[in-house]
């Protein structure tokens, strides 16, 4: 009697249950299907960005070269399309940030990590994760609020400007640069300072010899990172940076980056035409700027990894 | 003595450095909060934007941030726990997964415009929805959902593998250990993750321009029909969120008082993040207490 119970309830665990089984099977194909989504969304949008932005060159005739010449006259006659201005712009707007950025990301996060007593990195830690959720808008308005005035009384120009952009976002990008900076410094083994010490070294040749050269790669990734977002960031840097479409070979005067000419234009241009299109390419570029950033990240981990 | 000098002077640049970044953030959301709360009333909160005159409110959106951030949670969610189960529990190395994960660095990188761009292609001329919150809602879900998969993947992977081999070694099924004991164990990752990427949906303002639209329709709060245009929960009609508010007033409104409405809006969103962010890290606590404690 006993006996048979047993084997009943043996059996019970050995056979695969029927409701069991087909659980097991909806579990997984639930989380295959969101695995799924995600893939098909990136390759729609890219395709879609693509073939939008190609148009300007299969179907409007508009040619390389023009497109990266220097002459912006969409309302000329002919109208001519260089978008050379803009791309100068969010590339100069990105370089001066980081410049600006770096440093001070890098050293901050070396005085949490090297340095600070307890306290200093218990003020640090939250004000860092704080910037990181201000809305860009919010530091567009203060920019528009704060600093563009300041520059107008300081320079005597407009104030608007590539200058402005450049603070703006260099604050932007701060958080970004330092906490990568760190999670890598944090990731370096304890032994490394003590060797260094116990060579007689100062904390600052400790830093500066060891630590940086060791954690360079992880510390470039936080840079790039920190690029890429100020290449993409339109409003903060549109709401503060002017908009003409002059060449930026001056700080402190008015210029446009691809980002700005998108947003401003993209609303009031007619789906379809050469100027629509136009958008839609330098959309394009940004869309393939990502990719180079992700490329150089990667090539860089692969680097520190090594 | 020379190196001695040297390391005094840098650790006095690394204060220094420090002193500037908690200067700069304190003046920052000083700023804000000054100029903010000054404005932020009652009557602020509660009533439509004014077009032309002074004194307009920013009720309708304040509901359609809120109202947005629920509807892309509810899209982001279920698909984030889906992908990031996936990634922790299922995927095996390969170039399937490779792709994958590929994808996420991809479209969690983009710049906000280009995904509304995106959006605005696919969820609002396409679907023939035209500007409105479920294409917001929607194009906030591409560099929303990247985000919630590594952090549920994240949280996932930080559940200790004692816990489910002995889920397996009672006879526990893959599906129910994942089910009744991982997903337990992590919720608290999640779910202070969870909060921290509604922080940031909440302050998103360039992926909207296209897709939610710049303008909202006059509402009608005591209409409950979600098919009527007037109804604050009708899905399909275009909203502007605060963040998008901010934007717009700076650079086109005519309203005479565009800076003062800007500043209060702004601390409303300030005041946001700093809400999400405490919540999470209370929220994250308590769980965390409550589980170590065995109760």
């Amino acid at each position: 009697m006993e006996n048979r119970a047993t084997s009943e309830w043996a059996n019970q665990l050995l056979r695969p249950d029927k409701k069991q089984r087909r659980l097991e099977l909806q579990g997984r194909l639930m989380t295959l299907i969101s695995a799924w989504v995600i893939i098909l969304t990136l390759f729609s949008l890219l395709y879609f960005i693509a073939s939008k932005g190609i148009s300007t060159f299969l179907f409007d005739g508009v040619s390389l070269s023009q497109f990266f010449s220097g002459k912006w006259a969409p309302a000329g006659t002919p109208p001519s399309f260089g978008t050379l201005p803009f791309i100068l712009g969010s590339f100069m707007v990105t370089v001066l940030a980081a410049v600006i950025s770096a440093p001070l990301g890098i050293g901050a996060a070396i005085y949490m990590t090297e340095i600070a007593p307890s306290w200093g990195k218990k003020i640090l830690q939250p004000v860092i994760e704080l910037l990181v959720g201000i809305p860009s808008v919010v530091y567009g308005f203060v920019g528009l609020t704060v600093i563009v005035p300041f520059l107008r009384d300081v320079t005597g120009g407009p104030g608007f400007s590539l200058l402005a952009g450049v603070l703006v976002l260099s604050v932007m990008i701060l958080p970004t640069i330092t906490s990568i900076a760190v999670d890598t410094l944090q990731s370096i083994p304890r032994s490394m300072r003590e060797a260094s010490y116990a060579l007689g070294a100062t904390r600052w040749q400790t830093i500066s010899r060891v630590l940086v050269r060791t954690s360079l790669p992880g510390l470039m990734t936080g840079v790039v990172l920190g690029m890429a977002r100020a290449f993409g960031e339109a409003l903060a840097v549109q709401m503060v940076i002017g908009n003409t479409d002059t060449m930026p070979t001056n700080l402190i005067q008015p210029i446009s980056t691809l980002t700005s000419v998108i947003t401003l234009h993209m609303g009031d241009t007619v789906p379809g035409t050469v100027y629509n299109d136009v958008l839609w390419s330098m959309a394009l570029i940004l869309l393939l700027m990502t990719l180079v950033f992700i490329v150089l990240i990667r090539w860089m981990t692969r680097r520190g990894e090594s | 003595m020379n190196a001695k000098l040297a390391d005094r002077i840098a650790t006095i640049v690394f204060y220094l450095i420090a002193l500037l970044i908690i200067g700069i953030l304190s003046g920052l959301i000083g700023f804000i909060l000054v100029r903010g709360l000054n404005v932020i009333d009652w009557h602020f909160l509660t009533s439509p934007p004014s077009t032309l005159t002074a004194g307009g409110g920013v009720a309708p959106q304040l509901f359609n941030s809120l109202y947005l951030l629920v509807l892309t949670m509810l899209i982001t969610i279920p698909l984030g726990l889906g992908g990031g189960i996936y990634l922790a529990e299922y995927a095996k190395p390969g170039k399937w997964t490779d792709i994958l994960r590929l994808s996420i660095e991809v479209l969690s990188s983009l710049p906000s415009i280009v995904v509304g761009l995106f959006g605005f292609l696919v969820f609002v001329q396409y679907t023939g929805w035209g500007f409105s919150l479920a294409a917001g809602a929607l194009a906030l879900t591409v560099f929303n959902l990247p985000l919630m998969v590594r952090v549920v993947e994240q949280a996932i992977r930080a559940v200790p593998r004692e816990q489910r081999e002995a889920s397996y070694a009672l006879g526990v099924t893959k599906w129910q250990t994942i089910t009744r004991v991982v997903l337990p164990a992590a919720l608290p990752g999640i779910l202070t993750g969870t909060i921290l990427a509604a922080g940031r949906v909440f302050g998103e303002a360039a992926a909207l321009l296209f897709t939610a639209g710049m303008s909202s329709p006059m509402l009608d709060f005591t209409n409950w029909d979600p098919t009527s245009l007037s109804s604050p929960f009708n899905p399909f009609r275009p909203a502007s969120t605060l963040a998008v508010h901010i934007w717009k007033i700076n650079s086109e409104a005519i309203i005479p008082d565009a800076k003062e409405v800007a500043a209060g809006a702004s601390a409303v969103l300030v005041l946001a993040v700093l809400f999400f962010n405490l919540t999470a890290r209370a929220l994250g606590r308590w769980i965390h207490k409550r589980m170590t404690s065995g109760s």
